[in-house]
């Protein structure tokens, strides 16, 4: 990943910091400065709790280029708590089957190494089932 | 202000073109569609392409295309909205010629996917979708079909091969077109033994990539020559609508509203309704997408837009035939170019000249072409006149 790039999305990638409005108090992740849903500037940071659910998932069995390393791999749709929706892939998946609906939290694992081993370790958010307590 | 008509069709047979570069895939379109009126010449030249600058290391295709198809020094322009890239060309000419600044156009769809390795390839496809947010994570274009299709499955209680449909008629659709890339009818038999792409996307759910270039010549109807020897087909509507990139930015994942608004819009300028249309050449990028795209347009409910499919609603004689020479799945999916296939094969149907796959008394053609999951939709409405 080119370095500005990575330098920019580092904050939402390893910790899902976005944005709350303070006009209308939606929760906003990507971070876009500018409220989606009332229009306001929105640039106060918000960092979410790292809780959700499965919205949809997909098992990706062929691969692009980078990610094969770990293909077979599951990517979800994921309903964060506070309500913006997430595509990150899920990790720490046992026998339990995935289902929609399931609770996930999220936790932060490489996503891929860029040209080898010499290349930049992209992290970012992957969401794990929550343990039952 | 006038009507658009188009006045010249060509397009290259899809597929793996090794020998032939991006460039003379479409100038051999556009001499194609440019032979069949030759006393008309284009001041203008809209090039639907969204790959070129990523696979082939070309950009301002604008430029090159003008001067390899003969057309030195003409208006040249590229529209770039993934798989929507040759209805947006489209909508671009018929904007221009609509308004009386531009007289004769060419539009070309095309794109070339076979100078690379399918990793990369898939690689540079996530970049259709959300870079950083979509891409990073690892999905693919097919992967959010795959999000789309276990959700609608679940909701709507889809058994499996619940799609098998979509995929069987275009395949038994393309089997009469010479310009299609699999020309041979397939069984639910393979449709149940196809691998998985991701889950539960299978072989036959995902239309093939594939090279392609396809070219139309549109005018106003006050330039056709006397002795034009066509049914007259003119651009009775034609519009663009957006959604958001990223599926997950969506308001409501499930529904694609971008696909209902295109369609609402164009009929109500066409001064259509949905009866009136006699074939839909949709978007069958993936199975789950051409049930949606049914709903979405009227023809079906939600969640049952899969039945029409399994009760033959779809084919030929059905209610709403689509994928009348193949589609996306069986023609082939040069992304760019795949919108001025759908114009170029309706036009072929309203002309009467589609042979074995012909739709009776066709007369009146909707086409719409997506951008991912109808991020970008465009929709035209081309009736004879």
């Amino acid at each position: 990943m080119e370095v500005p790039r990575y330098w920019r999305l580092k904050n939402q990638r390893y910790a899902l910091v976005g944005e709350v409005c303070p006009h209308c108090d939606g929760k906003i992740f990507p971070p876009r400065d500018v409220c989606p849903h009332c229009g306001q500037d929105a640039k106060t940071k918000f960092t979410f709790s790292g809780k959700g659910e499965v919205y949809s998932f997909t098992t990706i069995s062929d691969a692009p280029a980078g990610y094969e390393e770990n293909a077979p791999y599951t990517v979800a749709l994921v309903k964060l708590q506070e309500g913006p929706v997430v595509t990150a892939q899920l990790t720490d998946l046992g026998e339990e089957p995935v289902k929609i609906g399931m609770p996930v939290e999220m936790v932060t694992r490489k996503i891929r190494t860029d040209e080898g081993d010499r290349g930049i370790i992209v992290y970012g958010y992957k969401f794990r089932p929550v343990m039952h307590q | 202000m006038s009507d658009v008509v188009i006045a010249g069709i060509g397009q290259v047979p899809v597929g793996e073109h090794w020998n032939t570069s991006l460039r003379s895939l479409a100038a051999q379109a556009i001499f194609a569609a440019r032979k069949e009126i030759p006393d008309l010449e284009p001041e203008s030249i809209y090039i639907g392409n969204s790959l070129g600058s990523m696979v082939s290391h070309q950009s301002n295709l604008g430029s090159l295309l003008a001067d390899w198809s003969n057309l030195l020094g003409v208006e040249g322009t590229t529209a770039e909205a993934g798989g929507a890239s040759g209805g947006a060309a489209l909508r671009l000419g018929y904007l221009a010629v609509k308004s009386g600044f531009v007289k004769v156009a060419v539009v070309v769809g095309v794109e070339k996917v076979s100078d690379t390795n399918t990793r990369n390839l898939d690689r540079i496809l996530s970049y259709t979708m959300d870079a950083d947010h979509e891409a990073v994570p690892g999905l693919t274009p097919a992967g959010q079909a795959g999000l789309v299709m276990r959700r609608y499955m679940e909701k709507y209680n889809v058994p499996q091969g619940g799609f098998a449909g979509f995929p069987i008629n275009a395949h038994a659709n393309a089997v009469y077109n010479p310009n299609a890339m699999y020309r041979k009818a397939i069984s639910r038999e393979a449709y149940d033994k196809a691998g998985m792409v991701s889950d539960p996307v299978n072989l036959m759910d995902a239309a093939p990539l594939a090279d392609g270039a396809a070219a139309l010549v549109i005018t106003r109807s006050d330039m056709l020559p006397k002795n034009y020897n066509h049914p007259v087909i003119r651009i009775s509507g034609a519009n663009i609508v957006t959604d958001t990139l990223a599926l997950h930015d969506r308001a409501n994942p499930d529904e694609f509203r971008a696909a209902a608004i295109s369609v609402e819009r164009t009929l109500t300028m066409a001064g259509k309704i949905l009866e009136d249309i006699d074939l839909f050449e949709l978007d069958d990028a993936y199975s789950v997408y051409a049930a949606i795209a049914l709903e979405a347009a009227g023809f079906a409910e939600p969640g049952k837009g899969w039945q029409l499919a399994q009760e033959g609603g779809i084919s030929l004689k059905g209610k709403i035939p689509i994928c009348t020479l193949g589609g996306s799945k069986a023609r082939g999916n040069p992304i760019g170019a795949t919108g001025v296939y759908q114009v170029v094969e309706a036009v072929q149907q309203l002309r009467g000249s589609a042979g074995a796959s012909q739709v009776k008394d066709a007369r009146i053609a909707l086409t719409q072409c997506w951008g991912g999951p109808a991020s970008t939709v465009a929709t035209h409405l081309l009736e004879m006149v």
